[in-house]
């Protein structure tokens, strides 16, 4: 299979407005899509017609406009069940994104699952909103949290990993592919290695939607969380996927209309999934706005984007490391998307408010993962992640931002 | 000189620059002379905090006027606290709480006021202008 060829690149840039502007009066170079994705017209087309003509609330008007929208609703979780493979419909819970999807697991299991003396594991590489939560669980119940190390090529180290599977946590909580470093957990072997353990696995999946085709049956994950932004979709629309058995068992964490049967002063009861955990009005137009994004990024092979991406990863990689001092920071066999980086005698905020004189949009700092920093022994890096519109124009203009910006501060 | 007469003086130095490259090349060599803090300074105490880069600011209070040193490990950084050190340093509490921050703007550094650079200049004039404040009830005690 190959990658995109130059018109193909043209084609699929020609949906994103956004990349057609200029900044700085230079043309604008987008290098920070594990941090957000710029999103296709189709998908702001949607948002706007929404708005225009079918905004109503849902699942409980009779009247026309409620009763479409519901139904619009309703088919977009199909669309985004049958996009990760889930069994069912009801097995997707709609959140305001992978924060939010963590926090909901978090904040149920703690109510049942996540008790006093038992422990949570997470691997070394989990950007902040797949920490903080357990931690904070962990901390309340005291509980334990177990992290599994990286080793220096910022991989999880799988012999400790397994060690601590032995201490059995009750539930492990793993990136798919880690938005600091770029490293892919090889998380169907991770997933097999905790269940054979006995350990339930969350898999974090906000930076491998956009990367990789995602098959939760065949992964066997318990639970899987993502969020539609950086996947050419709205902000403020994420997903949570789990096993039936876990949201039958689960208890809900946010409480209010819709997600109700019936209520009194004295008690309520709880409607049936998914709806138990959609408390309140939902996001409609994200979830609409999210199925257009899974539409328009159907029409592309997925091996053939992850192809393209790794193309430009490689060619990228190969122009940055003729730069003297150029040091990368996570160097595992198998990554995805991100290419982190510190020069010598430069500071990375330094060089990410240089290349953004130049047009190039990167991402500096500890990208919400400061254990990662830590572990490496830098303050942050300068981190270039790419998408399926990415070409080989951005990474020239990168090498060349990157270089002049080095030479400005040697 | 006043605050306003060297913040002038900036503007004047800085519309000399044809294109950003000279001005950040400005910065850059301003910010190999920050009139460095005293290593014990450098502590988790004078830390501005942010995600981007570490700034430490230190100030003494002699014969009624402040006087300000740092640091950052971000070159550029360090330049625009220089910018800062050369307008409010050596000053009176009061001309330092009343001055404002306009030349910023007019030298072109704009968008190092926003909220996304953290450790931009926003936190540091907050922490000289509370240096300032806390020198100033000091002086009335």
């Amino acid at each position: 299979m190959k990658p995109f060829a130059d018109n193909e690149i043209a084609e699929i840039r020609s949906h994103f407005p956004a990349l057609h502007q200029k900044v700085y009066g230079k043309p604008f170079v987008y290098l920070d899509n594990a941090a957000t994705t710029q999103k296709p017209q189709a998908v702001i087309d949607r948002l706007v017609a929404y708005y225009s003509l079918e905004n109503s609330n849902i699942h409980r008007g009779v009247h026309y406009l409620s009763q479409q929208a519901t139904q619009a609703y309703e088919d977009a979780r199909q669309t985004v069940a049958d996009f990760i493979n889930a069994s069912a419909a009801n097995q997707i819970i709609f959140t305001k994104g992978t924060t939010e999807s963590v926090n909901l697991l978090a904040g149920s299991l703690r109510q049942f699952y996540l008790l006093e003396g038992d422990a949570v594991l997470i691997t070394g590489m989990e950007h902040h909103s797949n920490l903080v939560p357990w931690q904070q669980v962990c901390k309340q119940n005291q509980a334990e949290l177990l992290v599994a190390a990286l080793n220096d090529k910022g991989e999880t180290d799988l012999d400790h990993f397994a060690e601590l599977l032995d201490k059995k946590p009750k539930l492990a909580a793993i990136t798919h592919i880690s938005n600091a470093l770029g490293s892919v957990n090889p998380v169907k072997e991770m997933i097999r290695m905790a269940h054979e353990k006995g350990v339930p696995v969350l898999v974090d999946g906000a930076q491998a939607v956009a990367h990789t085709s995602i098959d939760v049956q065949e992964l066997d994950c318990d639970f899987f969380v993502f969020s539609g932004h950086k996947m050419f979709g709205p902000m403020g629309i994420g997903v949570l996927y789990a096993k039936a058995f876990w949201l039958q068992k689960m208890p809900p964490w946010q409480f209010g209309g819709e997600m109700v049967d019936q209520v009194s002063f004295e008690e309520t009861t709880f409607n049936q999934l998914p709806f138990k955990f959609e408390a309140g009005t939902p996001n409609v137009a994200g979830v609409l706005g999210l199925k257009t994004a899974i539409d328009f990024l159907k029409q592309y092979d997925m091996e053939v984007i992850a192809k393209h991406e790794n193309q430009l990863m490689q060619q990228a990689l190969e122009k940055l490391l003729t730069i003297p001092g150029m040091r990368l920071i996570g160097e595992a066999e198998n990554r995805a998307g991100v290419i982190s980086f510190v020069v010598d005698g430069t500071h990375p905020s330094d060089i990410g408010t240089l290349v953004d004189k130049m047009g190039v949009a990167v991402r500096t700092g500890h990208h919400c993962a400061q254990p990662v920093m830590t572990r490496f022994d830098v303050p942050g890096t300068v981190r270039a992640s790419f998408a399926l519109y990415n070409s080989l124009a951005d990474v020239e203009g990168l090498f060349q931002a990157v270089k002049k910006a080095v030479m400005m501060l040697r | 000189m006043t605050i306003a007469e060297t913040q002038q003086q900036i503007i004047s130095e800085f519309s000399l620059f044809d294109d950003w490259m000279d001005k950040y090349n400005y910065l850059i060599e301003m910010g190999r002379e920050v009139p460095r803090i005293d290593e014990r300074y450098k502590t988790n105490n004078h830390l501005i905090s942010g995600c981007q880069s570490r700034v430490w600011l230190h100030a003494d209070m002699r014969d009624g006027k402040i006087y300000f040193t740092a640091d950052s490990d971000a070159v550029i950084t360090k330049g625009i606290v220089n910018l800062l050190i050369r307008v409010f340093s050596g000053r009176m509490p009061d001309e330092i709480l009343e001055a404002d921050t306009d030349f910023i703007d007019q030298i072109g550094l704009k968008e190092h006021l926003s909220p996304t650079r953290s450790n931009g200049l926003v936190s540091m004039v907050k922490q000289m202008k509370l240096y300032a404040q806390v020198y100033k009830l000091k002086q009335s005690n």
